[in-house]
């Protein structure tokens, strides 16, 4: 276990970053959710809605997402091959590298410093400088696999894989700017073509950070967490790689009747479809590996994480593709139903999964026991409480408002006026942030009850010292 | 495939590296990287410009500010949308965009089409304070931005960087500009490609002539107060007085700014179509500014703000 040691706590060090940026990314949400129905709570220049919005998905993308999926595929890497990092010093700089772009990131946006491609906000010197993280996490991941103690390579490391090659792929050629100064650049790409490339990057993020890691700590932790073995191992290899095929196609499902080319629309329209299949892969793996003793919902208190986490994942990806379909699309397209369908994945199942993750890792480190389980309940129904909340009053205005923007009087004129259509949300986006209060709750029974076992775990390695 | 097959793959990095790397290439290759190679993805239409260097400073500040957060530029071909909006976008129109900011949400409504609907002045004041244009608005509030003069040389440089053509005289007349003025500039220019003019109303000859049937009628006028209310009053003031758009003949008996007043079908002529520069209507000269109403309002809704107008002149 020695060996283990330094490492642990550089993954210890991704967890407690992570956390602290999701508290950020959090409270940001909050604020901007307010302000969707009181303006006043703008304060110019660096606090209005268009820059908190971008600090609020990029802090919660890149600091909550990319910090955990960091700190725990080290954790899992080093399980599965059974050794230590190939480079530990290099991942202790990893995470101090992490911990400095993000703050510098975070300040770049409040500045409006904003190449205005969504999930690909922050300026030419500071992709570069993701670039580096994502370098030095490629180096250690492919380090230590090639180096492993175990010959075979389990589901959760083909996820890390595909992950570090296709964020690779994604990020760079999405951000190749024209540098215009030091902190202003202009994507290379223009128009239609701009569309295309920004949101093969966009839905492809989503792909490759908010899937396959989570996946990979999905088949990892649910078996460890359990005792029981993933059910089909076929299953698992067939999904994998109809998953990584297939996803590349979809991201045109965003550009739905725009002036994109029509049948890169409709091609991305099917393998959306498709994809329904390895998605679903995952969730009847799930489902059947916990079906070998569902006694273990109740029984283990990580269980019901992991099993809502992958419900939502899939409720997700039978969502995600219903919206592609132009028939749904001209309905639901730019309204609030989007921001309802994403806080579904990203509360639902990635906060879920990686929060039930943490739950399993950090008592793992300071070889103890969790804290409290009762807080650790208290924080799973919240979180589930106010997620439902927040998606469902979203989907509710999210049809409303399409609804109303297509509304006719019986001559063939409109029946609404834009304004007379968005202050019929304001109900619901009031209702929203009380959802996000509720889940902010949560989240700091989850934050008190990590902080409460690394204090005793503390204490315990001090003790045995 | 074997399972011998399986096991080397899931047994040998490299060649899993290697299959993945390949699996994710084919649609990125179908989807992405061929159509670039083709001209369908970079069409551009014969009237479309280049942004002028102060049009592109306004594009900066639209994009500093992530207006493209609650914005969207891209109308739809679907009905409702193009009565709502204006002519559905073209592939041709966005060549110049680096990148494009079509945006995915619609907090605000889509602005493809805003470039000409309004004067200068009402997006002046309208960026400066939205409520005092719609109470119930969400919008911030941007009028410290006048504060903020432009940077020549900043934009100069991002000229340079998308090798759009300028003069040195366009540089350095923007040393007085400041950062409000590039952003209206900005705005006027969108969509300006395919904007057409709306349609120039009939003259009086050719004009079926309508009586209004709501005339004096109490609760049409009602209604057409609330409407004018929510619809006109930030041009024409609150009391039809007059304010960016002209007074509604209340005081200087002027309509399209001539002497003598014109019957109701004008004015129901002038609000279901607006006015462009230089359209004439009935023999008078429009100066342009006036947004038409027909795609917004059915015609009983016209004829109740035409009633409410007639009410509140003869007081």
């Amino acid at each position: 276990m020695a060996d283990y040691q330094f490492d642990n706590q550089t993954v210890k060090g991704f967890i407690v970053s992570s956390i602290f940026w999701g508290v950020v990314g959090i409270v940001i949400g909050l604020w901007i959710s307010i302000q969707m129905w009181s303006p006043s709570w703008n304060i110019p220049p660096y606090f209005t809605f268009g820059r908190l919005r971008v600090v609020h998905t990029n802090g919660l993308a890149f600091g909550l997402g990319i910090g955990s999926i960091f700190g725990l595929a080290y954790y899992i890497v080093m399980r599965l091959t059974k050794r230590p990092l190939l480079f530990p010093k290099l991942a202790r700089y990893h995470l101090y590298l992490f911990n400095v772009a993000i703050t510098l990131a975070a300040l770049s946006l409040f500045l409006g410093m904003n190449q205005s491609n969504e999930y690909a906000e922050l300026e030419w010197p500071f992709d570069i400088v993701v670039v580096i993280l994502w370098v030095m996490f490629a180096i250690n991941i492919f380090g230590t696999i090639l180096k492993r103690k175990e010959e075979q390579m389990y589901i959760s490391l083909w996820y890390i894989i595909a992950t570090v090659i296709a964020v690779a792929v994604l990020y760079i050629v999405n951000n190749l700017s024209i540098p215009a100064g030091l902190f202003k650049s202009y994507h290379l790409f223009a128009g239609v073509n701009s569309a295309n490339v920004e949101w093969w990057y966009g839905h492809n993020a989503v792909g490759f950070i908010f899937t396959t890691p989570i996946l990979a700590m999905f088949y990892y932790f649910l078996p460890k967490s359990t005792g029981i073995p993933i059910f089909s191992h076929r299953l698992s290899i067939i999904a994998f790689w109809s998953l990584v095929f297939a996803y590349l196609w979809t991201g045109a499902h965003h550009l739905v009747y725009t002036p994109l080319p029509d049948w890169i629309q409709t091609l991305g329209i099917a393998f959306t479809m498709f994809l329904i299949a390895p998605s679903w892969g995952s969730v009847v793996n799930g489902y059947y590996t916990v079906g070998a003793d569902w006694s273990k919902m109740r029984t283990n208190y990580l269980t019901k994480f992991f099993i809502l986490g992958i419900t939502f994942y899939g409720l997700q990806t039978i969502q995600g593709p219903s919206q592609g379909l132009r028939i749904v699309s001209q309905l639901i397209h730019y309204t609030d139903w989007v921001p309802g369908h994403v806080h579904m994945g990203t509360m639902g199942w990635v906060t879920m999964t990686v929060a039930a993750s943490i739950y399993y890792v950090i008592p793992k480190i300071y070889d103890t026991e969790i804290y409290s389980i009762k807080v650790a309940n208290t924080h799973f129904w919240l979180v589930l409480i106010g997620q439902l909340m927040f998606s469902i009053t979203m989907w509710i205005t999210g049809i409303q408002q399409g609804a109303l923007w297509k509304a006719v009087n019986p001559d063939g004129s409109l029946k609404y006026t834009f304004m007379e259509t968005l202050v019929k949300n304001y109900p619901f986006w009031q209702m929203r942030t009380v959802a996000g209060l509720i889940f902010t709750v949560g989240m700091l029974f989850f934050i008190y009850n990590i902080y409460m076992t690394i204090r005793k775990g503390s204490a315990l390695a001090a003790s045995r010292a | 495939m074997s399972s011998e097959f399986h096991k080397k793959l899931h047994n040998s990095p490299i060649l899993f590296a290697l299959l993945a790397t390949v699996a994710i290439l084919v649609g990125t290759m179908v989807t992405m990287f061929y159509p670039m190679m083709t001209e369908q993805m970079h069409p551009k239409l014969e009237n479309l410009k280049p942004y002028t260097a102060l049009q592109l400073a306004g594009r900066d500040i639209y994009q500093r500010e992530g207006c493209n957060n609650c914005h969207t530029q891209t109308v739809r071909p679907l009905k409702t949308e193009v009565m709502r909006y204006g002519e559905y976008s073209k592939a041709g129109e966005f060549a110049f965009d680096h990148p494009f900011l079509w945006g995915s949400k619609r907090t605000g409504p889509d602005v493809a089409r805003i470039g000409g609907k309004y004067p200068d002045a009402w997006h002046y004041r309208h960026f400066d304070n939205p409520q005092a244009f719609f109470a119930e608005s969400n919008m911030p509030k941007y009028g410290w931005i006048k504060d903020n003069k432009l940077d020549p040389s900043d934009i100069e440089a991002h000229m340079k960087a998308l090798s759009f053509p300028y003069t040195p005289q366009e540089i350095s007349a923007l040393k007085d500009k400041t950062e409000m003025d590039a952003l209206v500039a900005y705005m006027q220019i969108i969509g300006a490609a395919v904007t057409q003019k709306p349609a120039a109303a009939k003259p009086a000859g050719e004009r079926e002539h309508m009586v209004n049937p709501l005339a004096g009628n109490a609760k049409a006028i009602a209604e057409g107060k609330e409407l004018y209310k929510n619809n006109c009053a930030s041009c024409h003031g609150p009391d039809g007085k007059g304010d960016i758009g002209p007074s509604l003949n209340l005081v200087d008996n002027l309509f399209l700014y001539v002497k003598g007043d014109l019957p109701d079908d004008a004015y129901f002529e002038v609000i279901s179509n607006g006015t462009s520069e230089g359209a004439v209507i009935d023999g008078r000269k429009a100066k342009g500014g006036m947004p038409g109403y027909s795609g917004s309002m059915d015609k009983n809704k016209i004829w109740a703000l035409v009633a409410y107008i007639r009410s509140i002149q003869t007081k």
